[in-house]
């Protein structure tokens, strides 16, 4: 310190001043460097090297049981293309997204749209009450509606169905009525979510946009459909992505509701995600389950991208 | 104005009635957990005569208060760890400038695209090499840290005015100091929310606990209830006495935080 004095003591105020200031600097970065060593390896390690990992894994013909990985190119891919199970649950993966997410955005906005217009204490009860199936555990709502809907004459709903002089349903032994009765499940867990994001869209619309068009003589269906939905565009792209993007990774319901849990009957419900878990942990063929996640991966990406290029659109 | 109040109305009697429709399920979960015998098939909400018997048989017949104990442990290490790295790592690309940072923020963003379905094989791998299967470390590891943590601290540490830190440089605190005595305090509303997304999120972790762990005293709350009906025999009362308990905590916490949890979502449209 004495040393450093002596030295600055030839040099003028300012660029000692300098000269401190930029010491100061350089501890905050070594302080900053020190902050993120240990989850730049958390980073590194637990997240980008596994991906990469995947990859490489894809490649080749690993079973966890033998040991010895040989690089097979893109057999894999190659025999996904012509693996009938895969089609099969690509497809009930499709059906999830495409009956699950308009069903699930018209609900949402529908629930949303009708609790706007209540106002006080009641909003946020509504509010709260509405959300309460998104906290809760999967797997413990999959086993409730499992419960509910068992065949006559034990289930629930059968038992209504009974009741109410209608013929009773075989729901999820069904080769038809399980996927629907699953993806039932799904959509009223999440329809609170839904209703959150599309009440925080609402909020965001200025009053004057309302105010101006009852001047202009606009009914409540001309605000809907010329103020509310044009202006809902960036919340309903959201939820488009991440609704699509949940349905993509289905599988907790489906492998708890589905007998066995194999996506049942007859892999009618089966969706991609308990595929790729059978064939990893049930069958170990570790190197065709990867190039299977692989696939996801780029779905996902694309769904992604696509998300940021409409938002960017709307700018 | 009378038309209006009308319109009300009937707008609170649909709510009503979907919202009891849509609890349907809860209520149903509960009142089967306390059915006894052929009181189970009965078409009633409520039991003949309520019992606990299912509780206790859950508490003394099962492994139930070891998952419990498990998702707990799980649960709180991982918000813990969470919330220490993902604001430390938060505060340090918002408040520091130095080269890369950048590139190391939107690396770390870029984690929150991979899914989780793609690094479970590898982590597998992983974990039996290193021998981390059936350990609470291995349920743990993957989820120490979140893109999404880091994201949601570092927005809220850039409102803090870089004057305040400099006052506690002046009175000569290092940057952890700064970072834990300073910085950490004027965020509190950010950690709550994150503690309590992280905590929810891996109270009902699925996938990943399902995989690494074998053993049925390691499993979790929810894989441990997933195979609760073959343990039980489809005894539906257990399993729903099951699916009470392992809802339970986290309706706990949702009825106290319910307004931040809310508002965190609206917030951030993520789920931890």
């Amino acid at each position: 310190m004495v040393y450093c004095r002596k030295i600055f003591s030839g040099i003028g105020p300012m660029t000692q001043k300098k000269i401190k200031r930029k010491s100061v600097e350089r501890t905050k970065q070594i302080w900053a460097a020190a902050f993120l060593v240990l989850p730049i390896i958390f980073y590194v390690g637990i997240r980008f090297y596994p991906t990469f990992q995947a990859f490489i894994l894809s490649f080749t013909d690993w079973d966890i049981i033998s040991r010895n990985k040989e690089f097979i190119g893109l057999e894999n891919y190659r025999m996904i293309m012509k693996d009938p199970v895969f089609w099969k649950t690509l497809g009930n993966t499709g059906k999830y997204i495409l009956f699950g997410l308009p069903i699930n955005l018209l609900l949402g906005f529908s629930l949303a749209y009708t609790i706007n217009n209540v106002t006080g204490k009641m909003h946020d009860f509504f509010k709260a009450v509405y959300f309460i199936p998104y906290i809760t555990s999967m797997v413990a709502i999959a086993w409730v509606f499992r419960w509910l809907l068992q065949p006559a004459p034990i289930g629930v709903i059968n038992k209504i169905l009974i009741l109410l002089g209608l013929p009773t349903q075989q729901f999820l032994l069904s080769l038809t009525q399980a996927l629907p009765s699953i993806l039932t499940t799904t959509i009223w867990q999440g329809l609170g979510f839904q209703m959150i994001i599309f009440l925080a869209g609402l909020k965001a619309i200025p009053l004057q946009y309302y105010e101006a068009a009852v001047v202009d003589g606009a009914n409540n269906r001309k605000q809907l459909f010329y103020i509310t939905l044009p202006l809902l565009k960036p919340t309903i792209v959201f939820l488009i992505v991440t609704g699509s993007i949940r349905f993509l990774r289905i599988f907790t319901e489906v492998l708890n509701m589905s007998y066995q849990g194999e996506g049942g009957p007859l892999n009618s419900t089966k969706p991609l995600v308990l595929y790729i878990y059978n064939k990893a942990f049930y069958e170990f063929e570790m190197g065709y389950a990867s190039a299977l996640t692989v696939i996801l991966f780029f779905i996902i990406l694309i769904v992604t991208v696509i998300q940021l290029r409409v938002m960017k659109d709307e700018k | 104005m009378k038309n209006k109040n009308t319109a009300s109305t009937i707008r609170i009697l649909i709510l009503t009635v979907l919202g009891i429709a849509m609890l349907f399920p809860f209520f149903w979960m509960i009142g089967t957990s306390f059915k006894q015998g052929s009181d189970v098939f009965n078409l009633s909400i409520f039991p003949k005569k309520a019992s606990l018997e299912n509780y206790r048989k859950l508490l003394s017949g099962s492994y139930f208060p070891m998952w419990f104990l498990n998702s707990l442990i799980v649960g709180g290490v991982v918000t813990l760890s969470v919330l220490f790295f993902d604001s430390l790592v938060g505060f340090a690309l918002s408040k520091y400038k130095f080269p890369g940072m950048k590139i190391i923020f939107l690396l770390i963003l870029s984690t929150m695209m991979i899914p989780t379905e793609m690094l479970v094989i590898p982590w597998y791998i992983m974990s039996s090499e290193l021998h981390w299967v059936d350990t609470y470390w291995g349920v743990m590891f993957p989820g120490l840290m979140s893109g999404f943590g880091t994201f949601l601290m570092r927005q809220f540490f850039m409102g803090i005015p870089d004057d305040l830190l400099d006052a506690g440089r002046i009175d000569g605190l290092n940057e952890f100091y700064i970072w834990w005595k300073i910085a950490m305090p004027l965020v509190r509303p950010a950690l709550a929310a994150l503690a309590i997304f992280s905590f929810i999120g891996n109270w009902n972790a699925f996938l990943w606990p399902l995989i690494v762990s074998n053993m049925i005293d390691m499993y979790t709350l929810p894989v441990g209830l997933s195979f609760f009906n073959g343990e039980f025999q489809n005894q539906w009362e257990m399993v729903m006495t099951g699916a009470t308990v392992a809802t339970i905590p986290v309706l706990i916490i949702y009825l106290i935080f319910q307004r931040q949890i809310i508002n965190g979502i609206a917030l951030t449209g993520v789920k931890g």
